[in-house]
């Protein structure tokens, strides 16, 4: 039996509450006086009235920030309509490197060369290559659109990423789980489809949600080649106003997405690691 | 004719012979126990015998049918052979009866609705029928070794290997799953069994065989081998494992 005093606590409790309380304190403390310093010093620092004017003018970003909000949607309908199409083609070459049947070796061949160019490239050259040199070998309307091109550029860089993170999680299924399904007499694609991929895709969710986030940040690269989304609008507004307050806002906007998705993703980490260990 | 009949049965790993020339014979309804030392091939000889793993030479017959014949589509056999692994291997993202049915629903293309009732009926017999909604994570050692018997039953197996399927069980769970053996044995099933459960062997075994160094070294009923060894090397196993 445990001696507890009035509260109901026992002695290790009132211990390990009184260590709590001091490091949250220290914590608390420590944080106050590094943000006062900063919300303090950097003020003082030469040249800020300068830094200040050209990055953090409020007038100008309350300005262009529904503007920005506008553009940003486009940024969205890129995301939206490639991550589909980045699952599909990811997992299908994913499939392709993983096949044994001789009949589909050239599709092995073909999935591992895909692979290798495409996380080989800079995105950005890939964007140029085909959102721009594609649509300017003079094909008629609509299929010259920066739209297409641009996305299926995100689309074939991202899907060889994928396909890799899919792949790792295929191989990570132990072969006993093969082997179990084996011996039920199922076919080879019966045991994929219904035994290896669903735990591998289980396994890679937070490493592929990173690479949507990922994702979500490239869509940017277009602006080079065409759309008017919110970094090519921030541009828009960069020359107009000759201030640099546009690209902050941008940068918040971005972040108002990608953090909370990080953190969620880390969670989902978190989460996987306690239940398998 | 015997249900199984193995003719020096050969499999190399590189240069890691772990089957040397095994003969066994196995007659319908018969349960048979290879017992040996870890590494003695007892393992490997069962995955052969399921197609798991490929022979280098000899013959495997199933009802007088070479089913060891290199190019034989593998999975009409498996259907008729059912296994059991040690570490259960069960699907761990289905539930109890959805591993069950999984086979039958893709092999024997039967639907859910038609397979509850059969699988139901199993569940039952095993003393699990307050189990079959449950994930794999959510039952003991023992349920979970018992649900992957069911899942090699619900195919209907001709033959069910047993691959040290106690070893990874905590002793008071070991109980439970020889008592689904013996049920099984009750019901004509042919069973092969590599276990170091020697005190089930000698009772409920039909014939017991030796293993060492991939060979058989010495075979017989239960009585004739834990009593009466031959070989030394037999005497010299049991003397360690009986102690």
């Amino acid at each position: 039996m445990s001696k507890t005093n009035a509260a109901g606590k026992t002695r290790r409790q009132i211990y390990e509450d009184r260590l709590r309380r001091r490091s949250m304190l220290i914590a608390g403390g420590s944080t106050l006086a590094v943000l006062l310093s900063v919300l303090v010093l950097v003020p003082l620092a030469p040249g800020w009235d300068r830094v200040k004017a050209s990055f953090f003018n409020w007038e100008v970003f309350a300005k262009t920030f529904p503007k920005l909000l506008e553009a940003f949607k486009l940024d969205v309908a890129i995301f939206l309509w490639s991550a589909p199409a980045i699952i599909i083609l990811g997992l299908l070459v994913a499939l392709a490197r993983d096949t044994r049947n001789p009949a589909l070796f050239p599709l092995r061949i073909l999935g591992a060369a895909y692979t290798d160019i495409f996380r080989g490239v800079p995105v950005v050259l890939t964007v140029y290559l085909i959102g721009f040199g594609i649509p300017g070998l003079g094909l008629p309307r609509p299929w010259n659109s920066p739209y297409i091109w641009g996305s299926l550029a995100l689309i074939l860089t991202y899907s060889a990423y994928v396909a890799e993170i899919f792949r790792s999680g295929i191989d990570s299924v132990h072969k006993s789980q093969r082997a179990a399904a084996q011996s039920l007499g199922l076919s080879d694609g019966d045991s994929m489809r219904f035994v290896i991929l669903p735990q591998a895709i289980r396994r890679v969710i937070p490493a592929q949600m990173n690479m949507f986030i990922a994702l979500q940040k490239d869509v940017a690269l277009l602006s080079f080649i065409g759309p008017v989304e919110i970094f090519r609008q921030a541009g828009v507004y960069k020359s107009l106003l000759a201030n640099f307050t546009p690209y902050v806002g941008a940068a918040v906007i971005f972040l108002a997405v990608t953090i909370p998705a990080t953190r969620y993703a880390d969670y989902l980490m978190a989460k996987q690691n306690r239940e398998r260990s | 004719m015997a249900k199984i009949i193995l003719k020096g049965v050969e499999k190399r790993f590189g240069d890691n012979t772990v089957c040397d020339g095994i003969d066994l014979e196995v007659e319908e309804g018969q349960m048979v126990c290879l017992i040996g030392a870890s590494g003695a091939g007892k393992s490997t000889l069962l995955r052969c015998i399921n197609l798991l793993e490929t022979i280098e030479n000899g013959e495997i017959l199933l009802d007088g049918e070479d089913i060891s014949l290199p190019g034989l589509n593998p999975q009409p056999v498996r259907r008729r052979i059912g296994m059991v692994f040690q570490s259960y291997n069960l699907f761990p993202h289905m539930t109890a009866a959805e591993n069950v049915m999984l086979a039958p629903r893709r092999v024997y293309k039967k639907s859910r609705t038609e397979l509850r009732p059969e699988i139901t009926e199993l569940f039952k017999r095993f003393g699990l029928a307050d189990r079959m909604d449950h994930y794999p994570d959510q039952l003991s050692g023992g349920q979970q070794q018992r649900v992957a018997i069911v899942r090699a039953l619900a195919m209907k197996p001709e033959v069910m290997l047993f691959d040290e399927i106690t070893s990874a069980l905590d002793p008071q769970l070991v109980g439970e799953v020889l008592d689904v053996l013996r049920l099984l044995k009750n019901s004509g099933m042919t069973m092969v069994l590599a276990t170091h459960e020697m005190g089930f062997a000698r009772e409920a075994a039909d014939k017991v065989c030796f293993l060492k160094d991939g060979k058989v070294v010495e075979e017989g009923a239960p009585s004739a081998l834990f009593d009466a060894p031959q070989h030394p090397d037999t005497q010299a196993f049991l003397a360690r494992a009986l102690k």
